[in-house]
């Protein structure tokens, strides 16, 4: 408990993890990946509900659990192939994520009566689904992880998927992936099929998002259709922007800093918290376009030398480079 | 025989709320490549100027139609002063910097306003159709939305003014070496897009409880709308608003308001997988 | 024990006087009163005045000398309409302020997301807003109405003044299903039939085509369980379309949140609702209430249901725990299932043992320029819905959330 002179709880730092988790996932492939997702509170969504109703019907975690995780995936991969089979790009991409995530809301939001049944559990509209058993022991499933211990659990698997993403990253199939960013055309002619690199990456976001819903079903212990809104969706995008895009740390930084601002300023009432969120993301976008952690590497690499300059050269290299394509790109149009 | 009118007047109107909400956006996206975020919120700006206008005493009819377009047009002007012009080329980031407005906006109107749903009367009196009565100003919303049309059109393709702009949106340095300042006709569109908003929001406010979170409600199907439409501003709105405020409406009188609202998302969704770059980027390329 | 009226104005009238002691001044065995409610974001409506509720009835009790002779804090927190905040801050009032027990909640979806929480952290809960009844669970109080308490007087009445067949308009969630029943059931009973049933969701903000479907209909009067400010656009384009001249209406939700005040008199006029609650209601301990609100906070303008039930839940409470001499949870709970009674604003309202909701009048209300004028008080209702499946003498262990079959 040493970081209480901040204020926090084991309880808060356990949903700014999973907000970095969510964060990363959209980082990993808009950053990454170069495909901007409007909705991907949508995985994030059918994570949480995929754990509840399975764990409902089961009534054990473990395998609801990798259900949330796998479920997701495969929704993201179905429809995210439907979008880049057909060649679906920029803002039409991201409109077509956001019509997505606004049917499973809708959808979702309509589902109080008693003939939405899945299994044993009840849909439940708008309350949302309450009252699913929630993670414990594989060995002992009468000592649930709950409170320090699945603050403990979530902050492990942040960290592993971190490094694995960073893995993959370095991978054969991470260089190819960050080719296709930088020039679809040249990938493609190069031999690479992009339509189905970049299904795999959606994919593999929309798995790291539904791990992250899955936390938050254990974490709130109630799924309601809120997770699929507008709002949360904005909310991710948020966080990448804020921290920066074009790495994988700065999701992370991002989401733990507006999840622990906004916890701060929901303790006070002076001034009205949307407008602050608002004025943030405004200020983020026009004085820090590249995100708070480049910033802080570039300072920081300045003062300690040179080894890590190639890195942050060509993490600086990128938005830069992007921001150029896009121009390109709207003029074609 | 009463009902299919009664279904056929619905279904103008469901076009019409549309093209009306999407106008903005439109001329915004349309013009500049600019996407609006904050557009939903404009609208509410909009009504709630014609609300706070009405109360103090102005006509109804120039509170909603003349006083909730300028207000918002000028807010516009100092939006574009102050954040859009730095950003524009950069699609992503005005979506982003108008997203976070949106919800400066929605906080700010909240301690303005404060979060009470307010409205004003309907100054339309309602009329019956057969056996059916109707609400007036349904009509005249139809009507609203053909006027906003025929302005939009006419500008653009008649006028000096909508010539010299479409073509410093074409061809920026082009028209920056003829000697039009680009910076300001750039300006200039992005207030007349915010006009068109605040008009819809004056339009809308006598048939919604208005609150500040109310931009949500337009935000999501004019942002569907105009993109599903392209970027010629006039074919494309007509055309998508077209598509989707039919499958709603029928959808609705079929079955129920929600069935309608996802048949509107899942036709945009098989749209464009189908037409990739709206229906103007594959027919009706180069019309207004 | 039951305060009885006069003990309990002279100990209020106290509070109007009592200045403002800074929060330093208070000893430090004060009685925690965790408080938790959207003050800001799309609910505030509903939140802002029920905080206000909180912070009153506080300054009351205090005046009156506190509980067991200790004084009363409160430790608030604004939830900020989202549902995610409310599992947060409910941690944080059982683990880090150890509360003595929580009034809040607004959404049903916010009481479920703590209601577990509270009840595994033993701290005492109360729910303080209409809703569509059927928890069972001996760690929380439910102090507002239920739609069985709403319809089982509205629709007869109703009914008797207009006629047999009804259209239910309803929000689509678990208050609006469950209510729309009752209604059914109520309208069965008196003889009369349903025609339709139609639920939107809460965003649905146009009624063109529902307001067709009606008329196809041709019913005797409308039932409407519609909520919150999007759907506040049905009333007005229902008048815009001339219909309400032509087909009356009733509803038990419009004017929990003041929606009168929004609506013009031509729209609002005529419309039959069912509270415990109504400013215009004529009775001293009301009077006493809306003086004291006005001294407090300088207008009654935001007084509305929720408030007012939220203001005799924390009296419902203070009355226990003097009753138990004590805020111990175990205490205070066999206090109040020994039928601790107050007379509030609205009335008597007095625990139900066996629900733990409580037993209060109800009024039917007529909107008529822009005020909730009573027409007809029916005393000490039942909460008959929630009685039906929930008995908590008997099975003390319950924690189900009962939908109720009709």
């Amino acid at each position: 408990m040493a970081l209480l002179p901040l204020g926090v709880d084991t309880f808060t730092l356990t949903v700014l993890c999973i907000y970095a988790l969510l964060g990363l996932s959209l980082g990993f492939i808009w950053g990454f990946g170069g495909i901007l997702c409007f909705g991907q509170a949508a995985f994030f969504g059918l994570g949480a509900y995929a754990y509840a109703i399975a764990a409902i019907n089961f009534g054990t975690p473990w395998a609801p659990f990798f259900i949330a995780i796998i479920f997701p995936a495969l929704i993201a991969a179905v429809f995210g192939g439907m979008l880049f089979f057909g060649r679906l790009n920029d803002v039409y991409l991201a409109v077509l994520t956001l019509v997505f995530t606004l049917i499973l809301y809708k959808f979702m939001n309509v589902t109080a009566g008693e003939n939405y049944i899945i299994g044993k559990a009840r849909l439940g509209g708008y309350n949302g689904i309450p009252g699913f058993e929630t993670l414990s022991l594989p060995w002992d499933p009468s000592e649930y992880i709950y409170g320090d211990s699945l603050f403990y659990f979530s902050l492990s698997l942040l960290l592993l998927v971190f490094l694995g993403l960073r893995w993959l990253l370095k991978s054969p199939f991470g260089r190819v992936m960050i080719g296709v960013r930088e020039n679809e055309l040249r990938a493609e002619l190069m031999g690479y099929d992009v339509r189905l690199i970049k299904t795999a990456v959606f994919a593999i976001g929309g798995g790291v998002a539904g791990l992250a819903g899955c936390l938050y079903a254990n974490w709130a212990e109630i799924v309601t259709p809120n997770l699929f809104s507008l709002g949360q969706s904005a909310e991710v995008i948020i966080w990448v922007i804020v921290g920066g895009a074009g790495t994988l740390f700065g999701p992370i930084l991002g989401a733990a800093i507006m999840g622990y601002m906004k916890f701060l300023l929901g303790q006070q009432s002076l001034i009205d918290n949307t407008l602050v969120m608002g004025a943030v993301l405004v200020l983020a976008v026009l004085l820090l376009p590249r995100g708070i952690f480049p910033v802080i590497a570039d300072r920081f690499t300045r003062k300690t030398g040179r080894e890590r300059t190639t890195r942050s050269r060509s993490s600086r290299k990128r938005p830069t480079r992007k921001r150029h394509r896009r121009r390109e790109g709207s003029n074609e149009q | 025989m009463d009902y299919a009118a009664v279904v056929i007047v619905e279904v103008f109107y469901g076009i019409s709320v549309l093209v009306l909400i999407s106008a903005g956006l439109a001329v915004v996206f349309g013009m500049m490549r600019v996407i609006n975020l904050a557009h939903g919120e404009f609208i509410t700006l909009g009504g709630y100027a014609a609300i706070t206008a009405h109360s103090l005493g102005v006509p109804i009819f120039i509170s909603t139609l003349i006083v909730a377009p300028i207000v918002v047009a000028i807010f516009g002007l100092v939006v574009e002063r102050l954040i859009v012009r730095f950003l524009y080329g950069r699609l992503i980031n005005t979506m982003l910097a108008t997203w976070g407005l949106s919800l400066l906006m929605i906080g700010g109107m909240t301690m303005i306003f404060g979060n009470t749903t307010t409205g004003i009367p309907t100054p339309i009196s309602g009329f019956t159709l057969g056996r059916y009565q109707m609400s007036g100003y349904n009509l005249f919303v139809i009507f609203m939305a053909i006027v906003t049309v025929i302005i939009i059109y006419g500008v653009l393709k008649t006028t000096r003014a909508g010539l010299i702009a479409r073509g410093a949106m074409q061809n920026p340095e082009m028209a920056n070496a003829f000697g039009y300042n680009t910076s300001r006709i750039y300006m200039l569109t992005f207030t007349a897009g915010a006009a068109l908003s605040g008009l819809a929001g004056g339009v809308m406010a006598p048939l919604v409880g208005l609150n500040p979170a109310s931009g949500a409600n337009y935000i999501a199907k004019a942002f569907i709308t105009v993109i599903s439409g392209g970027t010629s501003v006039v074919s494309g709105l007509l055309s998508s608003a077209t598509l989707f405020g039919s499958v709603s409406q029928i959808v609705t009188f079929i079955s129920t308001s929600v069935v309608g609202e996802i048949a509107l998302l899942i036709a945009a969704v098989i749209l464009l997988r189908l037409l990739p770059t709206g229906i103007t980027g594959r027919f009706l390329k180069g019309r207004v | 024990m039951k305060i009885d009226r006069r003990k309990f104005v002279a100990g209020t009238a106290a509070a109007g006087t009592m200045a403002f002691l800074p929060k330093m001044a208070i000893a430090g065995e004060t009685i925690k009163v965790g408080s938790i409610l959207d003050t800001s974001g799309i609910f505030d409506l509903y939140g802002k005045p029920m905080d206000k509720a909180v912070t009153l009835a506080i300054e009351e009790l205090n005046a009156a000398g506190g509980i067991a002779g200790r004084k009363l804090e409160k430790v608030a927190y604004d939830t900020q309409s989202n549902m995610a905040l409310y599992t947060q801050f409910a941690q944080k009032l059982t683990r880090q302020d150890k509360v003595d027990v929580v009034h809040g909640g607004i959404l049903s979806a916010s009481r479920e997301a703590i209601r577990p929480t509270l009840r595994k952290s033993k701290t005492l809960y109360f729910y303080n807003v209409q809703y569509e009844g059927g928890v069972c669970d001996r760690n929380i109080f439910c102090t507002g109405v239920t739609p069985a308490q709403q319809a089982e007087v509205l629709v007869p009445y109703a009914m008797e003044k207009w006629g047999k067949k009804i259209y239910i308009l309803a929000a689509d969630y678990n208050y609006g299903q469950i209510t729309a029943k009752w209604i059914e059931h109520y309208a069965g009973k008196a003889g009369g039939s349903v025609v339709k049933t139609d639920f939107f969701p809460l965003d649905v903000a146009d009624f063109g085509s529902t307001i067709a479907k009606i008329q196809e209909a041709a019913p005797d009067m409308i039932m409407s369980a519609l909520v919150g400010g999007a759907h506040l656009s049905f009333y007005r384009q229902w008048a815009a379309a001339g219909m309400n001249k032509k087909i009356p209406m009733a509803s038990t939700t419009l004017g929990a949140g003041n929606e009168q005040v929004v609506l013009t008199k031509e729209e609002g006029d005529g419309i039959l609702l069912a509270y415990s609650f109504s400013k215009e209601l004529d009775r001293p301990e009301n009077k006493v209430f809306l003086d004291k609100w006005q001294k407090r906070f300088g207008s009654t303008d935001d007084i509305h249901e929720l408030a007012v039930a939220t203001y005799q839940g924390m009296h419902l409470w203070g009355a226990g725990a003097n009753k138990a001499g004590s805020v111990e949870r175990d205490k205070v709970v066999e206090a109040l299932e020994s039928g601790v009674s107050i007379i509030g604003p609205s009335g008597k309202i007095t625990v139900d043992p066996k629900t733990h909701h409580v037993v209060t009048d109800v009024h039917i209300v007529e909107v008529g320029d822009q005020k909730m004028n009573v027409v007809k008080s029916y005393d000490q209702r039942q909460p008959v819905d929630t009685q039906a499946v929930c008995d908590l003498s008997a099975n003390p262990g319950d924690t189900t959330q009962y939908e109720i079959k009709i």
